[in-house]
């Protein structure tokens, strides 16, 4: 089968599965759907740095993080009526998600500005232990910092609204998770094809002959990192919504372990990696995890197989080497 | 696979039947995978062991595992509640993933009964009818362990507790018993395993007593350091360090320090002795702290369908609200705000054998609520 | 503050700084010669804890159980190189990086599923339980003392094996030159074993030691594990004595954080939020000691471009 085709048929199952339950009346599935096709928005994210970028993160919990209290400060501030700064100008708490996006993406844009800066002066294992290190500073950061919850986290009774939404009815919100996976998947198509992503990839391939033909792979990366980590922020600020929660497990490293884990068991810098991916693990934890109390053992043995003996991921599997895209 | 045989299998084996026909479907979200599964197989093994002796065949249960992430907890809640359609809802080990499920579960008219986790926020303002404690609120053992240094003749502690709400609930647990001066007070790491350095500033500080909170392998850490390290300040602490679960893990260095718990292995009643003795039995290793509060969450909820229907939430509530049930800690009775006003006992580390345990030396607290019910309307 | 607070969380720093540094020098070796990076190292160390609280619990001889740690851990490094890892020396870091990683997801549970889920039992022998008199009157335990003589010994035994002897000279030369070395008929398969069995070894022996003090349970290393890596990018990747620097550094700026930072903050804030703020930061010192390093050289203290 060619990727495309795949592609396709990924794309119709996820508009015909949440319509199948809808019918069925078993609305847990379609938050369940949603859940996979979120944290597929944050894989997507990361493919930009990881997949186009070779640049590998295990930090990107911080942006995910970032995103998630974006949308608890603002909202809670909101829900209890309380600015959350008086001087010098009024900032007030808000219940509507194009503005809570809106920050959520810049919040963590600027994150991935300036971890992006420090982290891209080195390369390989340092990057990816840096990025490592400064994903647990947040964490520990938010653990103990006590104005918003601290470990608790912050709960937030109602789900933010959507313009002319229902954003609690389970099939709702799902559309607008999805038209924003699709928003995202096609920024990516976009930036791979771009004189930027062209760019990109040269400089992944050979940091040296991209130097000679003038190309400045710093800067390169600096904005494919940021673009990478405003989408994950997005997608975490769609994570909490959609727990209505969140708390400093967004930032944890094994978070950040397991949003890489989502690109590669679809397939690195495939465009569908990370859904595929996403969809897949969110169905084996279903599954194994009611299976046996030691599903983690299955997991990570599954996972071990696939890095050793399926390169490429499921849609490499599937759809064979190469046609990248 | 084991846990839910094992849970359909006690509801099937069961014959009698109970006065009311109507079944109780029981969502159970508890810690049963990484570092604090041992306080969720305790929870699920007390409440699974209750239902069994009840004999009551009109409770299905589907149990499921929490990772001790909210988020999954979260998940888990809509699961049980939208495709489950449970009734009732427990199990929940940490007042974090108890603070991500329990406000839209009651919102959404489910019963949640706690078994473990009482935070504040749901024992003042925020309290429900549809939310039950059957543990204690959260800051009751350390408000008991300040009145027991106030008996105890301290007048100059040190405390410390990790930086996060419920340790911050912790310290001002103590504090608002404890009437003595403040020789230090310490805010750790979460999570952190060296306490070198805090011991050195107790050392320092010229105390002459120490309370601590610090759940789980961080109070087996600071244990083991302080026993070694010449400090032998009196210590006293919640149960939760020196619980059946850890002690074995903490050992000598544990045994004489005082904790505080609603409950105790050696609590002289018959329901408790009964509960120790079948637990023993039944899954080959003493009941803890936990065990027992899982065990009471099942027979309260037993004794609510032996006079309710639950499809009647009404009636269900009120049935509840009684607590018409045998206790393993003697007496128990719901405040206002739906949480317990129970003894709250002074317990002292001792060694039986090969086992550390504990036995009870003090009452700290006759009768005890807990100081947000006045706050809560209901 | 008094001085002899200061000199005792000075000590503290050093004591933790040397078991960070066993921790590190197996991963920074394990890099330097095979060019791995390997997310399981704080599984390794685990399993030195758990096998040295399960021979201390049935023979009651804490030294025996060091040795067990020593030999578990280097037998799952083993293991584990020989079965996982090798497949992995030709892939690309996020080959390495997901397999290692599913390396912790099946030796956490695996441990627990033959631990069960209770901490451990591990204490200090009686021998070397209980303080010691320090001159200028520091009252110092004496197991901390004592880790802190290994951790150095360490140090310096792993200085003398890689300078003077013949594994020594081809784990330079493995670092330098993996097909030189190759060409030169050293077995290189089996060198990797060994210095992959080295480094889990120390890690095992780390866990061992701080189990003792600390509690022995399942999702102990990686903390460590992160801390460790902290070490390695601020002593640069590949450099024992950077390992080296690079802990003591992380060691002693962790203790001093927590001891100053809060006292330092009350100075202008009121208590409360100033053991809350002063804590807080604390708890990011290190990240930001390693930030801080990076923008000064950002290959780390000893690190050399390979």
């Amino acid at each position: 089968m060619s990727e495309r085709s795949f592609n396709a048929l990924v794309l119709l199952g996820l508009i015909a599965f949440p319509l199948w339950a809808l019918w069925a009346d078993e609305p847990f599935l379609i938050t369940l759907a949603t859940r996979a096709v979120i944290l597929a928005i944050a894989g997507v994210g990361l493919n930009i740095a990881l997949g186009l970028g070779g640049l590998v993160s295990l930090g990107h919990a911080a942006f995910f993080g970032l995103g998630g209290y974006a949308m608890g400060i603002l909202a809670s501030h909101a829900q209890m009526y309380d600015p959350i700064m008086t001087a010098p100008i009024l900032i007030e708490g808000t219940k509507s998600m194009p503005v809570i996006w809106l920050v959520a993406i810049v919040v963590s844009g600027l994150a991935a500005l300036a971890i992006g800066a420090l982290s891209l002066r080195t390369s390989g294992v340092y990057f990816i232990m840096i990025t490592l290190a400064f994903g647990q500073m947040f964490y520990y950061f938010a653990i103990s910092w006590p104005a918003y919850g601290g470990e608790d986290g912050l709960s937030i009774y109602v789900r933010n609204g959507f313009p002319g939404l229902n954003t609690l009815v389970p099939i709702q919100f799902y559309g607008l998770t999805f038209a924003i996976l699709l928003i995202a998947l096609a920024l990516h198509w976009q930036i791979a094809r771009s004189p930027f992503g062209l760019a990109l990839n040269a400089a992944r391939q050979s940091s040296v002959r991209a130097q000679t033909v003038g190309i400045a792979p710093f800067r390169l990366r600096l904005i494919a990192f940021t673009i990478s980590g405003m989408i994950t922020g997005l997608a975490g600020a769609l994570f909490a919504d959609l727990n209505r929660f969140v708390s400093p497990t967004m930032f944890s490293w094994q978070l950040s372990g397991e949003i890489i884990v989502f690109v590669i068991i679809g397939g690195v810098a495939r465009l569908f990696g990370p859904v595929v991916g996403a969809i897949v693990f969110i169905m084996l934890e279903h599954v194994l995890g009611g299976l046996s109390d030691y599903w983690h053992i299955y997991l990570g043995a599954l996972l071990l197989g696939i890095v050793l003996f399926a390169r490429g991921g499921i849609i490499g599997l599937i759809a064979g080497r190469g046609g990248h895209g | 696979m084991s846990l839910k045989s094992l849970a359909f299998g006690a509801a099937i084996a069961a014959l009698s039947t109970a006065a009311y026909a109507e079944p109780v479907k029981v969502g159970m979200i508890t810690t049963l995978s990484g570092g604090g599964a041992g306080l969720g197989l305790d929870v699920r093994d007390g409440f699974l062991l209750a239902v069994k002796q009840s004999g009551n065949a009109d409770i299905e249960m589907v149990i499921e595992d929490d990772q001790q992430k909210p988020d999954i907890a979260v998940q888990l809640a809509d699961k049980m509640i939208q495709s489950e359609k449970v009734d009732v809802m427990t199990g929940i080990i940490f007042s974090n993933l108890a603070m991500a499920v329990i406000p839209s579960a009651v919102a959404q008219g489910k019963f949640y009964l706690s078994p473990n986790a009482g935070p504040s926020a749901l024992a003042g303002a925020g309290c429900n009818p549809n939310y039950f404690n059957v543990a204690w609120q959260n800051d009751n053992l350390h408000e008991a362990a300040g009145a027991y240094a106030n008996s105890a003749g301290f007048t100059n502690s040190f405390i410390l507790a990790p930086n996060y709400p419920a340790g911050q609930d912790a310290l001002t647990g103590y504090k608002r018993m404890y009437e003595g001066e403040l020789a230090g007070e310490l805010y750790t790491q979460l999570g952190q395993n060296d306490y070198a350095a805090e011991i050195a500033q107790i050392r320092a500080s010229g105390a002459d007593s120490v309370f601590f909170f610090l759940p789980g392998g961080m109070g087996i850490s600071f244990l083991k350091q302080y026993a070694d390290s010449g400090v032998d300040l009196p210590v006293v602490g919640p149960a939760f360090s020196f619980d059946q679960g850890i002690l074995q893990a903490v050992g000598a260095a544990a045994l004489g320090v005082k904790n505080t718990s609603q409950w105790s292995k050696d609590l002289d009643n018959p329901t408790n002795a009964a509960f120790v003795e079948s637990f023993e039995s039944e899954y080959g290793r003493l009941p803890s702290l936990y065990a027992s509060q899982g065990f009471d969450t099942a027979n309260l909820l037993l004794s609510a369908m032996e006079k309710a229907d639950v499809t009647d939430a009404d009636a269900f509530r009120a049935a509840l609200k009684e607590a018409d049930f045998a206790s393993t800690r003697g007496d128990f009775k719901f405040n206002n705000n739906h949480h317990p006003i129970q003894n709250i006992y002074v317990r002292e580390v001792i060694q039986e054998g090969d086992i550390f345990t504990n036995k009870i030396i003090a009452t700290a607290l006759e009768n005890h609520g807990d100081a947000y019910a006045a706050d809560c309307k209901m | 503050m008094s001085l002899i607070l200061l000199a005792e969380q000075v000590l503290n720093g050093l004591q933790f700084g040397v078991m960070l540094f066993l921790m590190a020098a197996g991963l920074t070796l394990v890099f330097g010669v095979m060019g791995l990076i390997n997310l399981a190292h704080g599984s390794l160390y685990m399993i030195g804890a758990f096998a040295a609280a399960a021979v201390a619990g049935a023979t009651g001889s804490f030294l025996l159980a060091l040795v067990a740690a020593l030999a578990a851990a280097a037998a799952a490094g083993a293991l584990v190189e020989r079965f996982v890892i090798r497949r992995l020396y030709d892939r690309d870091h996020l080959d390495q990086v997901l397999a290692t990683f599913a390396l912790i997801l099946i030796f956490s549970e695996g441990t627990r599923w033959v631990f069960g889920s209770f901490p451990l039992y591990l204490n200090i022998p009686a021998w070397l339980s209980g303080p010691v008199m320090l001159p200028g009157g520091i009252q110092y335990p004496m197991y901390r003392l004592a880790l802190i003589g290994v951790g150095l010994a360490v140090a310096l035994g792993l200085y003398l094996l890689i300078n003077h002897t013949r594994l020594g000279v081809r784990i330079r030369a493995g670092a330098a030159d993996r097909e030189m070395i190759a060409a030169l008929g050293v077995d290189i398969s089996r060198l990797y074993t060994v210095v992959f069995a080295l480094g889990a070894a120390l890690a095992g022996l780390a866990g061992a030691l701080v189990g003792a003090i600390q509690s022995v349970q399942v999702g102990m290393g990686e903390p460590v594990l992160i801390l460790a890596f902290v070490v390695i990018v601020i002593g640069g990747i590949g450099s024992i004595k950077g390992a080296l620097v690079g802990a003591l550094l992380v060691g002693v700026t962790d203790t001093m954080g927590g001891l100053l930072l809060p006292p330092l903050f009350a100075l202008f804030m009121e208590p409360s939020a100033a053991a809350t703020a002063g804590s807080a930061l604390a708890s990011m010192g290190i990240y930001l000691l390693m930030a801080a390093v990076l923008v000064w050289r950002p290959l780390g203290l000893f690190g050399v471009r390979t």
